[in-house]
């Protein structure tokens, strides 16, 4: 999962000093658990400062003052244990590139997708997405007792990027992608808020790629295919 | 014995039974006098609770049948909770509840007088003992802090469920601080200092218990503080820089408690090492969880600490949960909160000493290191035990009022660790 955050809109103060001039960045490692958890407190807070600190071993201070009824202030901290990723392994850390998607097609309201998906997990660990460029969007699951398919219809294609491609393209062809339904499942139930824009990617039997877009923060969740 | 509990009363004794299974695995229950009173204790004895229950909470109350002795029983937790367990219907439908002991039968009776008629009795099992009581005066400890439970629940709420033990301590400008307290085990595990200087702290702040870091790069945990101003507080008497580590899931138990009775708690404390008295009051009942703290270690060259603070030696040493597995019972026998157990009916429950006594041999567990594992000698004790009190607990309901152990008694059998 990719999901990048333009430090302006969401930080009212924002001083970083990366390693070097040319490498002005620092790559952090630490449990998502915590920080999800330090920023659970931050829920009535009144000023957030997250901070890279060292007591001890390199942490993440996020600091936390709360809105308080009484006259005095009330202060929250966590320190989350981090792990300062050396430089010579940040290409490995970096953006993935996904090749050319052979279909790509908007997807419907995640919510509905999220209880669809969640009953499909019953019956079986695999899932098949297909996509075409008509509008079309399926999940199948498909058992020795059962198949069982719920079709998305009308949905968008966003405007096709590469040039070789339309032409020739049936658009009613499908493209399916055959995927563990439990890492769809993790992904849809992340998702709290519906996205202003939300792409479905597919290369064929290869991967899928979905592209989100809420307003100031752009996530992105890579699922390859069973093998 | 007979007690009608009615109304909302019933709700009100099921989350005392709550509160008190996060404690310990049997029920102490003994009619007395001054009102009904439930108590428990956790295995290692860091942990005791208490309820009390004035007359004026039930709608009946008949401690002992005229001519007859006062029954003392004890019954499983867990058999005496699952009449309580689901609080919901105590709510909605249970209407009485009624709760007798006949010397004559070996089952304590325990009704539910529901809505449409429905009666659901229980009979539970119970064993004879002797009355369980631990030593503690709220009146003989320098500090104390008193809040809406509200407030302590705030502050407690930033904590995850599954932390263990806190730090509690006073800090400049006369803030309460709550710290998670981490406990690092490993081998090579170094002492540290506690947050410095980032956290605005100098020597006069509290002294928070060094932090372990260990050498090895393990998954090393997040540290959680909370920062709340006494203005919060209805009562603040305590020196700043003072701060005890106890446990937090025990305490949680009486917290929410509290704050379902929107009660004040009031939380009676000494050093590191001293029991802490958790305590809540109010005209129907009072209830009363004493907490084993953690005592200091041994003073480290790096500790910024003010001369006057330091902590006079020999050091009474508590361990504060037995809830964590690797953690090394140095001296078992400094750990325990005093506890005094008497045939007969001495009613009284506070006694002026807070005295800790030795009771048995040290249990060390094999291998494993401890931040307290130091060279100080076995606790001294302020003072023998008064010839009537003995340590009971471990060895049974043999009982033997005229004289108490000479000394320290073999544990020739102990249970494992952690409740079940």
């Amino acid at each position: 999962m990719w999901c990048e955050l333009e430090q302006e809109n969401f930080f009212s103060e924002f001083q970083m000093e990366g390693v070097s001039a040319e490498n002005n960045a620092i790559y952090l490692e630490l449990t998502s658990e915590n920080l999800s958890r330090a920023l659970k407190t931050a829920q009535n807070a009144r000023v957030l400062k997250i901070k890279l600190t060292n007591k001890h071993f390199p942490c993440l201070t996020v600091s936390i003052e709360l809105l308080s009824v009484s006259s005095s202030s009330r202060v929250v901290t966590h320190d989350i244990p981090v792990k300062v990723i050396p430089r010579k392994l940040w290409k490995d850390l970096q953006e993935p590139t996904v090749p050319d998607a052979d279909v790509s097609i908007y997807l419907p309201v995640l919510k509905t997708m999220k209880s669809i998906v969640e009953k499909m997990k019953n019956i079986s660990n695999h899932l098949i997405i297909e996509a075409n460029l008509n509008g079309e969007l399926n999940l199948k699951i498909e058992t020795e007792l059962v198949c069982v398919t719920t079709h998305f219809k009308d949905l968008e294609n966003p405007p096709l990027a590469s040039e070789n491609a339309s032409q020739d393209r049936n658009s009613e062809q499908m493209a399916e992608v055959h995927i563990d339904i439990r890492k769809l499942l993790q992904f849809l139930a992340g998702q709290q808020v519906n996205p202003t824009k939300a792409t479905c990617n597919i290369v064929k039997n290869k991967i899928v790629h979905f592209d989100l877009l809420h307003e100031d923060v752009s996530l992105q969740y890579f699922i390859p295919a069973l093998s | 014995m007979k007690c009608l509990v009615t109304g909302s009363n019933v709700k009100v004794l099921g989350k005392a039974v709550h509160s008190l299974s996060r404690i310990g695995d049997e029920l102490y229950l003994e009619p007395l006098e001054d009102g009904l009173s439930l108590r428990t204790v956790n295995s290692s004895r860091s942990a005791y609770a208490c309820f009390l229950f004035a007359p004026l909470f039930f709608q009946q109350y008949q401690a002992a049948t005229p001519g007859q002795d006062p029954l003392r029983c004890k019954i499983l937790m867990k058999s005496f909770l699952s009449v309580f367990r689901s609080l919901a219907m105590l709510e909605k439908t249970v209407e009485k509840c009624c709760i007798s002991l006949n010397g004559r039968s070996s089952r304590l009776v325990v009704q539910l007088y529901c809505k449409y008629g429905v009666r659901k009795t229980h009979n539970l099992s119970f064993q004879d003992c002797e009355s369980l009581q631990a030593v503690f005066d709220p009146a003989v400890c320098p500090h104390v802090l008193c809040a809406p439970a509200r407030v302590l629940g705030e502050a407690v709420l930033p904590f995850p469920p599954a932390l263990a033990e806190v730090t509690l301590g006073i800090g400049r400008g006369h803030r309460i601080i709550l710290r998670s307290y981490q406990e690092e085990a490993g081998e090579g595990a170094r002492h540290g200092l506690g947050q410095g200087a980032e956290m605005g702290w100098d020597g006069a702040g509290p002294r928070f218990p060094p932090v372990a870091v260990p050498t090895d790069s393990t998954v090393k945990a997040m540290v959680t503080e909370m920062s709340i101003g006494g203005e919060d507080f209805q009562q603040l008497q305590a020196q700043e820089g003072v701060a005890i580590t106890f446990c937090l899931k025990e305490f949680r138990g009486l917290l929410s408690f509290a704050e379902s009775a929107n009660l004040s708690l009031s939380i009676y404390f000494d050093g590191p090492g001293r029991p802490a008295i958790f305590a809540i009051k109010d005209s129907l009942l009072d209830g009363h969880f004493v907490l084993a703290t953690l005592s200091e270690p041994d003073p480290h060259p790096q500790d910024l600490r003010a001369p006057e603070l330091q902590q006079p030696a020999p050091q009474l040493q508590a361990h504060s949960t037995p809830h964590l597995d690797d953690f090394a019972l140095d001296d078992i026998d400094s750990y325990m909160i005093a506890m005094e157990t008497t045939v007969g009916s001495e009613g009284s429950r506070t006694l002026p000493s807070t005295s800790l006594s030795p009771g048995f041999q040290p249990h060390c567990s094999p291998g494993s290191h401890s931040e307290e594992e130091d060279d100080t000698e076995p606790s001294t004790v302020p003072g023998t035990p008064p010839p009537k009190k003995f340590r009971s607990l471990f060895f049974g309901s043999i009982l033997a009022p005229a004289h108490s152990p000479q000394g320290p008694s073999p544990v020739l059998a102990e249970d494992s660790e952690g409740e079940g």
